[in-house]
């Protein structure tokens, strides 16, 4: 981690760059936040370890309006999150310096805090750790694989190499050790009578707080729809109305052919939703339906959903 | 959904209509004195891809028990292709309907021309023998919606 802050530091006292866009300690051991940093002063609280998850591109639309280069770490799942933000005119390249971290996957807390309560110190976490994570809790010390405190996305990874960047840090190491599809292809094969379940089961946790949302960097309309008071999403509705669905639904088609798979939403929703579940049987489609597309790895590639041919299959059809 | 006065389960059908064709081709139905039942309410669109993916919902929500989009065919797209974007987004929507386990059977394309009366009325005709056979739209309705 060192390097990587000689690195920025260089960058910003040569001028290459007016800020840095990375994470910054947080109050517990587990939570760095994304952070802004003005000068190699500070720096100091900058960090790069197991549990910087926060998907960065998002925010650069933002930093990127600012006088000035912004340098932001971004990892490889978050590089294609830049590039169709690119896509979607949404950010300047051009005040973009963007340093491509490695990564060895990101850690899930929650996994974590299973068997390790009252949590004081986690070391062992970096790029360059162990193999095995140490916590220091108030009831004495435990020890846990790294690779088993894996975010659930991490074990689906698209791949270490960085979509798009100026300059690259770190060396990462393979952890995909999942099919993608494979929680997706589980349910298509239940019947719909317990998919119906599944999903109430699921949506009936959700408290409606727009976390899924608001982290999602292909959700960045200046107007939401459901920011709308006559939507009225922001009143959950009764587990047994379609209002618990429809919000989802909708929050998954306005992403369709955009959404990166980075699997933000997943990871942020305070409840436990496998929001995934709803972007990657639209990326499943897309790709059984309309050839294999990767949003974002592309910055020149049409969005399947604003293209079509001519053979097109009918809407009810099963492939 | 309504019931008549046998008691009889009548159900409540929308069917989005694109300007041009469609709604042109009921029009046309309608003068040959073709007939298609009074369940469906049409809602005239100006094209197909018009369609929000969210006014097929609200319109369940709202009570509708079986929704059915109607545009010009492929190719004849008055704007010349707002039917083929038309076709991918129902295409997904529809698979994801019923990947949530809601009746995918309530839900319906179909292309026709003005000059297709005749396969208007058919189309109608048959959709509400699917839905009435189907029964209440349960799932997906919304509670805070009833009458
Ligand atoms: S998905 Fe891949 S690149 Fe992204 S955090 Fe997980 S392991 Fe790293
Ligand atoms: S983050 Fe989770 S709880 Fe919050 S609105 Fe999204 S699905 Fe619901
Ligand atoms: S929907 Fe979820 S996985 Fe897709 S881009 Fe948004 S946050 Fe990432």
């Amino acid at each position: 981690m060192q390097g990587l802050i000689d690195r920025l530091t260089a960058l910003l006292n040569d001028g290459t760059v007016a800020r840095v866009l990375g994470w910054k300690k947080g109050d517990m051991p587990y939570n760095p936040e994304p952070a802004i940093f003005n000068s190699a002063e500070e720096l100091k609280d900058f960090v790069y370890d197991g549990f910087c998850g926060a998907n960065l591109s998002k925010m650069m639309i933002e930093a990127t309006k600012l006088e000035g280069k912004t340098a932001v770490c971004l990892k490889p799942c978050d590089t294609y999150s830049f590039n169709q933000l690119i896509r979607e005119h949404r950010v300047n390249r051009d005040n973009a310096y963007i340093i491509g971290v490695g990564c060895r996957g990101k850690l899930d807390i929650e996994k974590i805090k299973k068997d390790a309560k009252g949590i004081t110190e986690i070391s062992g976490t970096e790029l360059d750790g162990q193999e095995k994570v140490t916590i220091k809790t108030i009831y004495g010390d435990k020890e846990i694989n790294y690779t088993d405190a894996l975010l659930g996305r991490c074990h689906v990874c698209k791949g270490k190499e960085h979509m798009i960047a100026d300059e690259t840090w770190g060396e990462s190491k393979d952890t995909a050790d999942q099919e993608r599809f494979e929680e997706v292809q589980k349910l298509e094969a239940m019947t719909a009578e317990e998919r119906f379940e599944f999903f109430k089961n699921e949506l009936s946790k959700c408290i409606r707080c727009n976390a899924c949302r608001n982290v999602c960097p292909a959700c960045s309309c200046r107007k939401c729809v459901f920011d709308n008071t006559k939507f009225d999403a922001q009143q959950k509705a009764n587990v047994d109305s379609f209002e618990e669905k429809m919000f989802h639904i909708i929050r998954a088609f306005h992403v369709a052919g955009r959404c990166t798979d980075c699997g933000e939403c997943s990871r942020v929703c305070p409840e436990g939703i496998p929001l995934h579940l709803f972007n990657r049987k639209f990326i499943k489609d897309i790709d059984k339906y309309y050839g294999e597309f990767q949003a974002g790895k592309d910055p020149e590639a049409q969005s399947p959903l604003t293209d079509f041919t001519f053979e097109d299959i009918e809407p009810g059809e099963r492939g | 959904m309504s019931v008549n006065e046998n008691g009889e389960f009548r159900p409540l059908i929308v069917a989005f209509c694109c300007n041009w064709c469609s709604y042109a081709g009921a029009d046309l139905a309608g003068s040959s004195r073709l007939s298609y039942p009074a369940d469906v309410k049409i809602i005239r669109v100006p094209c197909s891809g018009r369609v929000n993916p969210m006014f097929i919902l609200r319109a369940f929500e709202r009570g509708a028990d079986g929704v059915i989009i109607c545009g010009c065919h492929p190719g004849d797209c008055h704007y010349s292709t707002g039917n083929y974007y038309a076709r991918r987004r129902m295409t997904l929507l529809f698979s994801m309907l019923d990947y949530i386990g809601v009746e995918n059977g309530r839900t319906r394309v179909e292309w026709c021309s003005a000059a297709e009366g005749a396969k208007f009325s058919k189309t109608m005709n048959e959709f509400c023998e699917k839905i009435a056979s189907l029964g209440k739209n349960v799932r997906l309705g919304d509670l805070r919606c009833k009458d």
